[in-house]
């Protein structure tokens, strides 16, 4: 299960919106599986089927996790025209085994998809998220 | 004096957990051969059909290694190496 706070929820899905229809994607950092430190990146491909993260602003945003003793708890990222459900690339380059990867979708305007998964050696498998104040 | 290479938690499996280790070599490609000897199967998770796996990032201190010599990039003592799978997807 994903705990998350609503105003973290807030900034990624605006994030995703201001994106639109490239993806967006990002980190929250934190420790002992508590997301906190909410860290947009920025998308290297600027695309709308595919994200990488810039690979110096990756080497930047790991070194900081690690001085502030910080782990990539969330990698969020947007799908801007399909579900918020991992595609086959998804799972494919997933490499971050302690990450809840969450998918958000911005394909409707009005209503935001917002799932959250764990993606284990070409398994994925969807978690209950739950939203705090 | 040898050349400290960062492991990433995906790769940790291959160093006994070991958040960093130590090898040796003039070149990435020697450094990343001595890595195999000491942590066998290591190799195959970084280079594919002899360049640098795509979605691996190798930093070179503060540098990315692609923008610099790859593989053939020289390494000295007290010169860290660092492993990051990259963040991607579609």
């Amino acid at each position: 299960m994903l705990t998350i706070s609503q105003e973290l929820v807030d900034k990624i899905v605006a994030h995703a919106r201001a994106d639109h229809p490239d993806e967006a994607c990002g980190v929250i950092a934190g420790r002992d599986g508590v997301p906190e430190r909410f860290v947009p990146m920025e998308n290297a491909e600027r695309s709308p089927t595919f994200y990488r993260f810039d690979s110096m602003e990756q080497l930047r945003v790991w070194r900081e996790m690690d001085d502030r003793d910080e782990v990539p708890v969330v990698i969020y990222h947007s799908h801007t025209a399909t579900e918020a459900y991992p595609s086959r690339t998804d799972v494919t380059y997933a490499s971050e085994p302690d990450a809840h990867y969450v998918l958000v979708s911005t394909r409707d305007e009005d209503e935001t998809e917002f799932r959250s998964y764990r993606i284990l050696d070409g398994a994925i498998t969807e978690e209950e998220v739950r939203f705090v104040p | 004096m040898a050349i400290e290479v960062r492991i990433p938690t995906i790769l940790r499996t291959y160093t006994a957990g070991a958040k960093a280790v130590d090898a040796e070599g003039a070149t990435l490609d020697e450094l990343i051969s001595n890595l195999e000897s000491l942590h066998p199967g290591i190799k195959d998770r970084l280079v594919d059909q002899g360049n640098l796996r795509r979605f691996v990032n190798v930093y070179l201190n503060d540098e990315d290694v692609r923008f610099l010599g790859g593989l053939g990039t020289p390494v000295s003592d007290g010169d860290t190496v660092t492993v990051l799978p990259a963040v991607a997807g579609g």
